[in-house]
């Protein structure tokens, strides 16, 4: 069979096996509701229990009780945002970057609608973010002020703590998208500003469908999903147990792969870019050091990204593209455009996220192929590459 | 390999025919651009007298599908006169493929006009394939789509909804704010019309003349030319002239096969925020 070489981790990731182990008597044989009276069922409570402290664990969270699950990012994201207008009555403002994920993006284009009005920070062209300008942009008519902790498509980080102090001046609560950043970079929500922060299981080697919300203790929250009162009435629904089971699995054994992250993964990514930078026409999108160490997007001028993709897939490559063709609409990605990355090179942007299941073998059959596919399209391309 | 691709798309993306450029070319047909995301240049060599077509060549930047309908092309016209060549139809290139995904059609399309192009090219003919586009009435921005070839296409492949459309044309697939209008002219083909007042338009104030011309350089500094620098262009604003504003289009703009939407993009963001009446002009040399 052909190597796979999974390089999509910003995407999702590969469920852990001892995620699975620890999530499988959970839909095998531990099925009870945990609301339910009955010793077989209120002993799964306990499991849940154990979750929330792993996970409050790993993002430095003081309190098991911040932790609320969910079943996504999106969702964490959406609770946040809604739930700080609701306990900011009077203020109508939001402020985002230009680049935050759609979680957050068409949530706040749905609630211009409702009278609110979104101010969006633009971004530096190697795409970090200027509190200067978030100083400007805030006023006390501020609600909430969200930004991502990283990037999905660069990889690149915003200074969300300094962020957080600027919008508690204003009284505005601060809310962070770390779905891309938890388990990649340290993150202790004890000595932090931040005031809620959107997580999700599959980025992180738990299944899909599972996140949670972190909200810290003494902040208002309004629920967003209402039912019954499973997670102290802050998230009706019945417990996906076997999810959140994973998850504080998973998020174990993120705080224990953290060094290899930021040791092993980032070299591996580094000799990777450095790697693709040795074809001509190629320029790296975001900037170098204030990055997630897995994550490389590399631009390849004058070709387009889902050809790359394709040709890289023959070769049992999975990685993803900015280009128009792949990004669901049919203009380039909005993080790149936001950055000014002119089009010959939008068109052709790459991104390769590396986790803990990449080995030097992967990287080195990517630079194996690279070259000749980008040479084989620019023959064919009527620009000019360099 | 992924995106519900058939084999034949498959075949001729991994192994492309025809690929060059003919260097004595008798026809030259040019189409898309770099800002879109694909484009598409072919050109055939024909034989005078029996005015066949004795080779085809293409380059092209664009995905997978792109490429697969450029190679097809080639290889369905070589052999062909013009005339039984211009017979293709976009669904034609998409049937030899075995069938492209629905919102890939938009590649056979391309296709299509390269060969309208290259055609009117050999006759001598001046954007004959594109008249529609030259005349009619930008309805998306994004793409630089008209109205006359939103109708065209819609005709050409039955169309009915506008995903349909967008899928075949690109039209509304950027930000989407034309959306509502190719709604409209789906409701007019369909002789559904429904007669929508038109929003009030917003009081323009009145401005001095310094004002204006304020105005119209902030307009050009702060939202034209970073959009422009951004593609390696730039323009240069040479004068005022009552509602006449004198441009000259720098770096990749210059001889950029869209420069013509760019001044027209120009020209409506400056009617829209200052005066309906504003024109651009656009001069090769300084004034």
């Amino acid at each position: 069979m052909q190597r796979l070489v999974y390089v999509d981790n910003n995407a999702t990731t590969q469920v852990d096996p001892l995620v699975f182990e620890a999530m499988r008597p959970l839909l095998v044989d531990r099925y009870g509701n945990p609301s339910s009276i009955h010793a077989f069922a209120s002993s799964v409570a306990k499991d849940i229990e154990q979750a929330r402290e792993q996970m409050a664990s790993a993002i430095g969270a003081e309190h098991a009780t911040e932790i609320i699950f969910t079943s996504s990012g999106t969702e964490s994201d959406n609770t946040a945002i809604r739930s700080a207008l609701a306990s900011r009555a009077g203020r109508k403002r939001i402020v985002i970057s230009r680049v935050e994920h759609p979680a957050i993006l068409t949530m706040c284009r749905y609630l211009e609608r409702e009278g609110i009005t979104v101010t969006q920070l633009p971004v530096a062209v190697d795409g970090t973010l200027s509190l200067l300008d978030l100083r400007e942009a805030m006023a006390d008519d501020v609600a909430v002020v969200s930004l991502m902790a990283a990037n999905n498509e660069t990889g690149v980080l915003f200074p969300i703590e300094e962020a957080a102090a600027i919008a508690h001046e204003h009284g505005a609560l601060f809310h962070t998208d770390a779905v891309q950043a938890v388990g990649k970079i340290a993150l202790n929500m004890k000595t932090s500003n931040v005031d809620m922060l959107a997580l999700s299981g599959h980025k992180i080697h738990a299944p899909k469908g599972i996140g949670a919300l972190f909200v810290r203790r003494g902040r208002r929250f309004r629920p967003f999903m209402l039912g019954g009162h499973q997670e102290r009435g802050r998230r009706g629904g019945t417990e996906n147990v076997a999810g959140i089971v994973a998850l504080g699995k998973a998020a174990q054994l993120c705080e224990q792969h953290l060094t290899e992250e930021q040791g092993r993964v980032r070299a591996l990514r580094d000799r990777l870019e450095a790697g693709l930078l040795q074809v001509r026409g190629t320029r790296v999108n975001g900037h170098l050091e204030k990055r997630l160490p897995g994550t490389t997007n590399v631009s390849f001028k004058s070709v387009e990204g889902e050809a790359i993709l394709l040709h890289l897939d023959e070769h049992g490559i999975c990685a993803s593209s900015g280009s128009a063709c792949t990004s669901g609409s049919l203009e380039p990605s909005h993080v790149l455009r936001a950055m000014g990355v002119p089009f010959n090179y939008a068109h052709g942007s790459i991104r390769f996220s590396l986790g803990r299941f990449n080995s030097a073998g992967d990287v080195d059959h990517i630079l194996a192929v690279m070259p000749g596919i980008i040479e084989r399209l620019r023959e064919i391309s009527p620009f000019k590459a360099v | 390999m992924g995106w519900n691709y058939t084999d034949k798309v498959k075949e001729h993306f991994l192994n492309p025919k025809n690929v060059g450029r003919i260097e004595d070319a008798d026809g030259i047909g040019e189409v898309g651009s770099i800002a879109c995301g694909d484009a598409l240049s072919l050109t055939i060599k024909v034989n005078k007298e029996s005015g066949v077509i004795e080779d085809a060549r293409f380059q092209t930047f664009g995905c997978g599908s792109a490429i697969a309908s450029s190679s097809i092309l080639t290889e369905m016209v070589k052999g062909m006169t013009i005339e039984e060549a211009l017979k293709i139809t976009n669904q034609d290139i998409a049937a030899a493929l075995g069938g492209l995904p629905a919102e890939k059609m938009h590649c056979s399309v391309m296709g299509r006009e390269a060969l309208e192009a290259a055609v009117a090219n050999y006759r001598g003919e001046q954007l004959v394939a594109h008249t529609d586009e030259d005349e009619g009435r930008v309805i998306c921005y994004c793409f630089g789509i008209t109205d006359a070839k939103i109708r065209r296409v819609v005709a050409e492949n039955s169309l009915k909804t506008l995903e349909d459309v967008t899928n075949y044309t690109k039209a509304g697939g950027g930000c989407g704010a034309c959306k509502d209008e190719i709604e409209s002219i789906l409701e007019e083909i369909r002789g559904t019309v429904k007669e929508v007042p038109a929003p009030p338009k917003p009081e323009k104030k009145k401005l001095s003349n310094l004002q204006r011309i304020a105005m119209i350089q902030e307009i050009l500094d702060n939202e034209v030319r970073p959009m422009l620098q951004r593609d390696d262009g730039d323009l240069e604003l040479l004068d005022i002239d009552g509602a006449t504003v004198a441009i000259r289009l720098t770096g990749h703009c210059t001889g950029c096969r869209a420069s013509g939407m760019t001044t027209m993009w120009i020209e409506e963001k400056l009617r829209e925020i200052i005066d309906p009446d504003i024109r651009v002009e656009v001069h090769e040399e300084g004034l």
